[in-house]
């Protein structure tokens, strides 16, 4: 007796879904991970490419099966089966991605709110003002340049906000003009053209154009934000694994585009101290971020 | 109904006959849909020496092949051309008015002199947009999307040129829209009904109802811009309180139903093609229609995923996520619907059914990394990257540009009387299809792994795979050597076809290949069931049934 075709059916399915889950899990196409999120995105990643790998297999084999089962042999001139429809087949295949998507939408919703996408979505200008003056206040710097930029600080438009706990977030300025990013760290009136991070603080960038539309891009964070003229916007981090890594504009801002490109260098705690304390001019302030710097953070 | 003898329309006054006709302002349809088919190749292949330039720039590292401002041009030009004029004029204008009068029983479409003025807006965009590379300052640099305020500090006027260019094309693209609803609602041969018409005419309906809401917005979107150019006003200028942010609305706003009106004619044209070569009914019509208008209404409400890192709000980002993501529910309906058309068929195995099994393939492919790319926290890493530019190719090229192959394949013998070479149409397939997957698939990870788009240099350890895409690249120009052989040769050599090479039903095979001046001679066939192609479950075909069949009743 010959195997049921509905048993073949299914072994190749299950077969397929562990091909699938097997790619998802070991095939690796991405970068190195070096923040909190990346981690997080990395899990959407292997979820997305198991199933695509599931359905697009699924897909091209039977696709490769009518071409070869199906094909027409010589002098055969009848025609198929009359099949107009098929009711109930085809509400199940309505159902299957329906299913699907709202699955991965809600997942893809999940690790969104766990990278902080949704922190804002409270006016996050209230919140970002109310953080800023929270901060001068907390690291009592009288002098702390967050203070005066509090009052004029306008409207974050959009972003990737630092989640609600904001005491030990590295503020940092970031402009970005054709074709170059300047960084400026507010505590210590450092400017540098490469962005310098400790590993396992929260840094938020603050982040404004001079001319045209860049993007600040970190592959190795799995992060992105446009930088926007007129509309400053936000990106907040935790940098996780020292090194360096490149940052790289991601919107087409002129001739030179390709080029514009710096490096974030994520330093241990104590070799940022030295950077920090290295460049900065000397004024009273670096005491001021020793001390925010020291306390006990992420 | 009286219908006026074919003589009467012979001698047409001043309009030219012959080959000539076809450089003239003529009002048949099927010649209009014959110049946007030849014009629309004629730009692809400008298009596709501009990607050469390109690939080639990417062969290296380094920028050292043209300038980067000519780079910025070209990727600009390169973008444009394809879009604007090669893939919509084609899918639309080509087959849309070749096919559309026959599908619906009509012997032209509803407007001819409008018509007519919607191709001829074609040749002189075209050359205007080409043209702007020469002027001073050279053509647009700003990309096809042409964002300010780059497009406003980027020369003047090339860019204006582009922009008088795109509002041409817009124009043509809006008299097509109006000139098919128009035809496909109001000039079916009376006793068709709308449940009765080919695919085809409901890609083509769904098509021009989104070109018609969402085209304006681009062109008012254009014009605002032109005006913050020329004018100096501040609409989407920061410096004098503008919002650029706006302007990327308004823009996506056309510019995401825009990938609908390039792919949802070719779902048409492949729901046409696949029963003939399957000798299938087209796999659940009435879902089809469904699934056609449901993606005409999520494609007017998804544009922002465009937008995920630039200026909007979380709120925002949540909802375009699940509408895009939701628009994979009809897609998905028409490949299921297409699988099971094949499924238990008797395949040809052509160039038209090979182009279209390709087209599937692809399309998948590009669907699944479109719902992957609708999640923000994967956008958020990806955009802009090479992963975006080959998601979008597997959609448009592996998708529609596909389409459009095999229904050259498919109509051809119907244009012109003669069949195409299969040998060198599957030649064309196979190296299109290799060629095309070489070049795009390494872009994925060149894209993950932190190559943006638009660049004309990158880092050096993407060397390799560039390479692998720029090989890819000359083969897929290579393939082209084949097609043109094919055509040309086939034009004046090739086997005569006869009325109806396919054995098919739906009207355009129901005259002379080609067809005559107002397509049939007599009266307009009345085709009720355009894919009633197949033998009802156990019976027998007695044209092909053998004695042994009829004995043991069809069960070997």
């Amino acid at each position: 007796m010959a195997i049921p075709s509905t048993l073949i059916t299914l072994l190749l399915g299950m077969v397929l879904v562990l091909v699938g889950l097997w790619v998802g899990q070991n095939v690796q196409l991405l970068p190195l991970d070096a923040s909190s999120n990346a981690p997080v995105y990395d899990s959407l990643f292997q979820v997305l490419f198991s199933i695509g790998t599931i359905l697009f297999l699924g897909i091209v084999g039977l696709v490769l099966f009518s071409l070869v089962r199906f094909r027409r042999r010589p002098g055969d001139l009848a025609d198929g089966v009359a099949i107009e429809g098929n009711l109930p087949l085809e509400i199940v295949w309505t159902a299957i991605p329906a299913i699907v998507v709202l699955f991965v939408g809600i997942y893809s919703y999940d690790i969104y709110e766990r990278m902080g996408g949704m922190v804002s979505l409270n006016d996050h200008s209230a919140m970002h003002h109310s953080a800023v003056v929270m901060q001068a206040s907390d690291s009592s710097g009288p002098t702390s340049p967050g203070s005066d930029t509090a009052s004029s600080e306008p409207r974050v438009w959009a972003g990737i906000g630092s989640s609600g706990n904001t005491e030990g977030t590295l503020p940092v300025e970031v402009t970005a003009m054709q074709f170059a990013f300047i960084f400026h760290y507010p505590d210590g009136d450092i400017t540098s053209g490469e962005l310098h991070v400790p590993i396992n603080q929260p840094v938020e960038l603050r982040m404004k154009a001079n001319d045209v539309i860049h993007a600040f891009w970190v592959p190795q964070f799995r992060l992105k934000q446009d930088v926007i003229p007129g509309q400053p916007t936000v990106l907040s981090f935790t940098a996780t694994r020292a090194g360096n890594y490149p940052i790289i504009c991601a919107e087409l801002c002129g001739p030179y585009h390709g080029g514009m490109r710096s490096t974030v260098v994520v330093h241990e705690q104590e070799a940022f101290n030295q950077w920090f304390e290295k460049n900065a001019p000397a004024k009273p302030i670096p005491a001021t971020v020793a001390n925010v710097s020291l306390n006990p953070t992420a | 109904m009286t219908v006026a003898s074919p003589t009467d329309f012979e001698p047409q006054g001043l309009q030219p006959q012959g080959w000539l006709k076809y450089f003239s302002f003529s009002l048949d349809h099927k010649v209009i849909g014959l110049q946007y088919l030849v014009t629309g190749f004629i730009f692809y292949f400008i298009g596709g020496a501009l990607a050469g330039v390109i690939r080639t720039e990417l062969a290296s590292p380094i920028s050292d092949f043209v300038s980067r401002e000519t780079y910025n041009e070209v990727l600009t030009l390169h973008g444009t051309v394809m879009i604007f004029l090669w893939i919509v004029p084609v899918v639309n204008g080509a087959f849309g008015n070749y096919l559309i009068p026959f599908y619906v029983g009509a012997r032209d479409m509803a407007f001819p002199r409008l018509n007519a003025v919607a191709f001829w807006l074609i040749p002189p965009a075209g050359i205007l947009l080409i043209a702007s590379y020469f002027v001073a300052g050279g053509a647009a640099q700003s990309g096809w999307t042409a964002y300010p305020p780059l497009s406003l500090s980027t020369p003047a006027i090339g860019q204006v040129i582009w922009i008088l260019s795109v509002l041409l094309l817009g124009g043509s693209s809006i008299f097509g829209g109006i000139n098919f609803i128009a035809t496909i609602l109001k000039l079916r041969r009376p006793g068709l009904k709308l449940m009765q018409l080919p695919m085809y005419c409901w890609a083509m309906l769904g098509t021009s109802i989104l070109v018609v809401l969402s085209t304006p917005v681009l062109a008012g979107t254009l014009i605002l811009l032109s005006f913050d150019i020329i004018a100096h006003t501040g609409f989407f200028n920061p410096a004098l309180g503008g919002n650029v942010v706006v302007y990327q609305h308004l823009f996506w706003f056309y510019s995401h139903p825009a990938v609908y009106i390039m792919v949802l004619p070719a779902f048409g044209l492949v729901s046409e093609i696949l029963p003939i070569h399957a000798r299938k009914p087209l796999f659940g019509y009435t879902t089809m229609v469904y699934s056609i208008l449901a993606i005409v209404v999520l494609g007017l409400i998804v544009w922002a995923h465009h937008m995920f890192t630039s200026g909007t709000p979380p709120w925002m980002r949540l909802f375009f996520t699940i509408a895009t993501s939701f628009i994979a529910v009809p897609t998905g309906i028409k490949f299921f619907n297409w699988l099971a058309t094949l499924w238990g068929g008797k395949l040809a195995l052509n160039s038209a059914m090979l182009f279209s099994c390709g087209f599937i393939i692809n399309f998948v492919f590009g669907g699944i990394t479109g719902v992957a790319l609708a999640q923000v926290p994967f956008d958020i890493h990806v955009h802009d990257t090479y992963f975006v530019v080959a998601h979008f190719h597997y959609i448009v090229y592996g998708g529609t540009v596909f389409v459009i192959f095999a229904s050259v394949y498919h109509w051809y013998p119907k244009f012109t009387g003669r069949m195409l070479n299969e040998d060198l149409g599957r030649l064309h397939f196979l190296l299109t299809f290799i060629g095309f997957n070489l070049c795009f698939t390494p872009q994925h990870w060149l894209g993950l792994n932190g190559m943006p788009r638009r660049v004309a240099e990158y880092d050096p350890s993407f060397t390799t795979l560039n390479q692998v895409s720029s090989v890819g690249a000359l083969l897929m120009a290579i393939s082209t050597l084949p097609f043109l052989i094919n055509v040309i040769w086939s034009a004046y050599a090739g086997e005569i076809a006869g009325d109806n090479p396919w054995n098919a039903l739906t009207p355009e095979w129901l005259t002379a290949s080609p067809p005559p001046v107002e397509n049939w001679l007599g009266e307009a066939p009345l085709v009720t069931h355009p894919y009633d192609y197949g033998i009802p479950e156990g019976k027998i075909d007695l044209r092909v049934a053998s004695g042994a069949d009829l004995w043991f009743g069809g069960k070997r």
